[in-house]
């Protein structure tokens, strides 16, 4: 039985659970041990905690042999993107300048992950400080993709999700700043969400563009997003951006969905995010979902949003300019690296120069740099100021379009996943990767991504739902019974076509 | 809107305090000119009767209550410092010798 508990979803792991047909320390350990056996593969972990994830396991036992009270998910393991502080272990967001870094405290999703019993199998590998689509541009090596491992596995959160995919974990925590949520999980046939901004706590990420972050889950199934959106979810008082009140609950939703009824559902195709630049492949399989959803009742209308024309443009000043202030902190004072420029004075601001072009990858230093030219004098009002207009056009689209259709739908990316190596060299060809997710992000809006199926090359397809601010409950109903109808067509999850990994024994 | 040239690179990055190699600068001014011209299209339709946004949703402000709340331990947060001496954060010199 071990050697398949594996392949359940989070939901089954927890039945399981709860019906004491397994304990959390075994549940535990069957992941463990498939780390062992495919990270020399795979590589989506950077610390893998395996001492705290069985001591925790071996807590949660005993709160339920005492009969307590606990969360649905209590005892299941999840993976966490290593851009999330975990006090006791090391967080790196995958960069030299934090190599060996122990945070002192827990990010609020931390605790609220210890506080519902989840075991903590370890950190997951990323971009360096979640800079990238491909997690190419960690400073501890590439993460693989389980479907074919010389492609990449999306970014930033290639980790969580081929963590995911590969079977290592049943749930990982992301980050979505412009799509690293989302675009990992359509590339890697995985469930990825990127909550409302502000319905997930941001105390303790560590911050790339503060406007822009939000947390999420990554899964494998929709239902499981939903369940551990709600352990994830909720105010915390300790970040001035969070809501400060109860949304729909993501779990009734996704049950609601699964029974497959969308009669009166207005599904709005965006226009702008398909067609040309996007592979016939995914085009394809975008399509076929359109006729599940309308098959469920649905009314399938197309909106445009002209101003999405402009949206990448937009993210790539919002966001440098957000990470260059939000990145002055790694100064080489207080923790991480600290490097002594090799001739000259030691001054503060020499060593704070030096530790920083020690420390940061390449992706790091252009966009801390481009961030710093677009708020310079004389730039401010041409780039920054520019670029928060055109945020106002993509809400003013968002809001119009949610005037005549209840979710927004698109392909989740252009493309499926590309080769190692192919895009590292051409940083404008790497952003056009998140040209589909980014408008929600400046928008604060909710999305999800869930696969559709397959490519004529044989690799994942995602589609992406996106909803009105904290109407997340509608991705779930409607992703939960896309997820559904799909399924029912394949007879097993999407995953189940995936290779098997050759296992390191 | 001009591109970015190598000498602006260079002070750019300067401000930004990040030493960078002579190819590195090479490297990066070739990679911003591309990016700049890419995404300075934004300004085509951000025109004067556009109000700009710096935040998703709308929001208030917020404060807490004016109550104590416990710190973390020092030797906790010294112990991530590259240099500690007494309890402080030992650092180098904030200004030259001049």
């Amino acid at each position: 039985m071990t050697s398949d508990v594996t392949r359940l979803s989070a939901a089954a792991q927890a039945a399981l659970l709860r019906t004491s047909e397994i304990s959390s320390v075994e549940l535990t350990r069957a992941h463990l041990d498939r780390i062992s056996a495919v990270e020399p593969a795979v590589n989506a972990f950077l610390h893998v905690s395996e001492p705290e994830a069985l001591a925790q396991a071996a807590a949660v036992d005993a709160r339920r042999a005492a009969g307590e009270e606990l969360h649905e998910l209590a005892g299941v393991p999840i993976a966490v993107k290593d851009i999330v502080v975990t006090k006791g272990i090391p967080t790196t967001a995958a960069s030299k300048i934090l190599e060996g870094w122990v945070p002192p405290y827990d990010a609020t999703i931390v605790e609220r992950i210890k506080g519902a019993g989840l075991p903590i199998l370890g950190k997951t590998n990323l971009d360096e400080f979640a800079m990238g689509s491909s997690t190419e541009h960690s400073a501890y090596g590439d993460t693989r993709n389980p479907w074919d491992l010389d492609r990449i596995p999306g970014g930033s959160g290639g980790g969580s999700a081929a963590a995911v995919a590969a079977f290592e974990a049943p749930l990982a925590v992301g980050t979505d700043t412009g799509g690293s949520i989302r675009q990992p999980a359509s590339v890697t046939g995985t469930v990825g969400v990127k909550p409302t901004y502000g319905a997930v706590s941001r105390y303790g990420l560590i911050a790339m563009a503060s406007s822009l972050d939000q947390a999420g889950p990554v899964t494998r199934t929709v239902l499981d997003s939903a369940l551990l959106q709600e352990v994830l979810g909720g105010y915390d008082p300790r970040d001035s951006t969070s809501i400060p009140e109860a949304l729909p609950s993501p779990v009734a939703a996704a049950r609601r969905g699964a029974l497959g009824d969308l009669s009166g559902l207005r599904v709005g195709v965006v226009k702008e995010l398909s067609g040309e630049g996007y592979q016939a492949g995914v085009r394809a399989s975008f399509e076929a979902s359109l006729d599940l959803l309308r098959a469920a009742g649905a009314e399938v209308v197309e909106v445009s949003c002209p101003s999405f024309g402009y949206a990448l443009g937009a993210y790539y000043l919002i966001m440098p300019s957000e990470a260059s202030s939000n990145l002055a902190k790694f100064d080489g004072m207080r923790f991480g690296l600290r490097v002594e420029p090799s001739e000259g004075p030691v001054t503060a601001e020499r060593v704070m120069s030096a530790t920083r072009g020690a420390g940061f990858g390449d992706e790091v230093k252009r966009r801390v740099v481009l961030g710093t030219y677009a708020l310079s004098a004389g730039y401010y009002d041409a780039y920054y100021g520019s670029a928060q207009k055109v945020r106002t056009l993509v809400q003013r689209d968002f809001d119009a379009a949610f005037g005549v259709a209840d979710v927004l739908v698109s392909p989740t990316t252009p493309t499926t996943a590309f080769k190692l190596g192919e895009k590292l060299d051409d940083p404008l060809a790497m952003y056009l990767n998140d040209v589909a997710t980014i408008p929600a992000n400046l928008a604060g809006i909710p999305g999800l991504s869930l696969p559709s199926g397959l490519s004529d090359d044989g690799l994942p397809v995602g589609f992406q739902i996106l909803a009105p601010a904290k109407a997340d409950d509608r991705l779930y109903l409607v992703g939960a019974a896309l997820e559904a109808a799909l399924e029912n067509g394949w007879g097993a999850p999407l995953l189940a076509q995936a290779p098997e990994l050759e296992v390191a024994r | 809107m001009s591109t970015i040239s190598r000498d602006e690179v260079a002070r750019v990055a300067e401000l930004a305090r990040i030493e960078l190699r002579p190819d590195e600068i090479d490297k990066l001014t070739g990679d911003l000119g591309v990016i700049v011209e890419s995404i300075a299209q934004v300004s085509e339709v951000a025109t004067d009767d556009v109000p700009a946004t710096s935040h998703p949703l709308p929001i208030d402000n917020v404060f807490r209550a004016d109550v104590p709340q416990p710190a973390l331990p020092v030797e906790d947060v010294l112990a991530g410092a590259p240099a500690s001496e007494d309890g402080k954060f030992l650092v180098p010199q904030i200004l030259g010798e001049e």
